[in-house]
């Protein structure tokens, strides 16, 4: 009696094992990539700024400062989503915030910021797009985190809400502002060199 | 007549799906046939990100026309395939390679084929077995 209910239960739930398996894998929802980058210092670059072009973005900026790097665009629509965010962010002075405008145009660019606001210190103009593959940059928009040292030390895929940095970014966040930041000579002399 | 129409059918449906072979080609210029038919092989080796089910072959998307392109100029300026399979692996991780490397982390992907298949046929001779005694 017992072999024969195994007999039936058993291919029965192999079969559900596999429904719920294709259910999920056939969803077409993608869990986001961890960023290969994490606890690895972010790819050094100089960007035209988007807001003046006689001034670059470097990423010796980075040093001595919690950061957050943001990349968007103005044809992202999901990147609306996030600004009214990053500008209260912005106001509140919790973190620098930082902006990486990827594959745009500056006009179009420029008068999203004006439609949208604009919460970033500086933003980097990568229109071709190399510096967001230097960061291994799959789509918009995306947010990285930036310790002291200018490692990357998380990265949010989509936009930024509440609710993320509630529970994953302003915990590391505040343990990363109690870190020590000795800066070495070479970061010094770097950031001689970019006022010179 | 109706091997005609059988025919007929035939005919159409071929003429028509043959076209789903379409493969979204920029054109690049290569100096040697070689370097064109590495940057194909190695254009359909890695998965798109964005449509993670195409290649950076197939793909339209934005970021897997940036990574052709940045495939095309790394093979025109002599890199490897090693090297620009590092390239992309160090920007984007293992996910990126279609087939998955074997290692340590990867060994139960890789092994669980021939698991299961040794523990489906130890059921079967267990079943035949228990068959025969009754």
């Amino acid at each position: 009696m017992i072999t024969k209910n195994f007999k039936f239960i058993l291919p029965l739930s192999i079969f559900v094992a596999l429904l719920i398996f294709f259910w999920f894998g056939l969803s077409g929802a993608h869990p986001p990539l961890p960023s290969n980058l994490i606890d690895k210092s972010l790819p050094h670059f100089v960007l035209p700024d988007l807001l003046d072009d006689t001034k670059v973005v470097d990423t010796h900026l980075f040093h001595g400062q919690v950061s957050l790097l943001t990349v968007w665009a103005s044809w992202c629509l999901e990147c609306q989503a996030e600004q009214p965010f990053l500008l209260r962010l912005a106001r509140d002075k919790q973190v620098n915030l930082y902006g990486l405008n990827y594959r745009d145009d500056r006009t179009d660019a420029l008068n999203w910021l004006k439609q949208y606001g604009n919460p970033f210190a500086a933003i980097g103009f990568d229109d071709t797009g190399e510096t967001a593959i230097d960061l291994g940059v799959y789509g918009t928009p995306e947010t990285f985190l930036i310790d002291k040292k200018g490692v990357v030390r998380y990265r949010v895929i989509g936009s930024l809400t509440d609710s993320i940095w509630q529970t994953k970014l302003n915990p590391l966040i505040t343990e990363l502002k109690n870190e020590k930041w000795i800066q070495s000579s070479s970061s010094f002399l770097n950031q001689v060199q970019d006022k010179l | 007549m109706k091997l005609r129409v059988g025919f007929f059918c035939l005919l159409i449906i071929l003429l028509t799906t043959s076209s789903v072979f379409a493969e979204t080609q920029n054109f690049y210029q290569f100096q040697t046939a070689q370097q064109e038919q590495r940057f194909e092989f190695l254009t359909k080796q890695f998965r798109c990100l964005v449509c993670q089910n195409e290649s950076l072959a197939e793909s339209n998307a934005l970021l897997a026309q940036d990574l052709r392109q940045q495939i095309y100029q790394m093979v025109n300026r002599g890199f490897s395939d090693v090297e620009i399979k590092n390239y992309l692996v160090e920007r984007y991780s293992d996910y990126i390679l279609f087939s998955p490397p074997f290692n340590q982390k990867t060994i139960l992907l890789w092994l669980s084929p021939l698991i299961l298949f040794i523990i489906g046929i130890t059921i079967m001779v267990l079943m035949i077995r228990q068959g025969e005694k009754q």
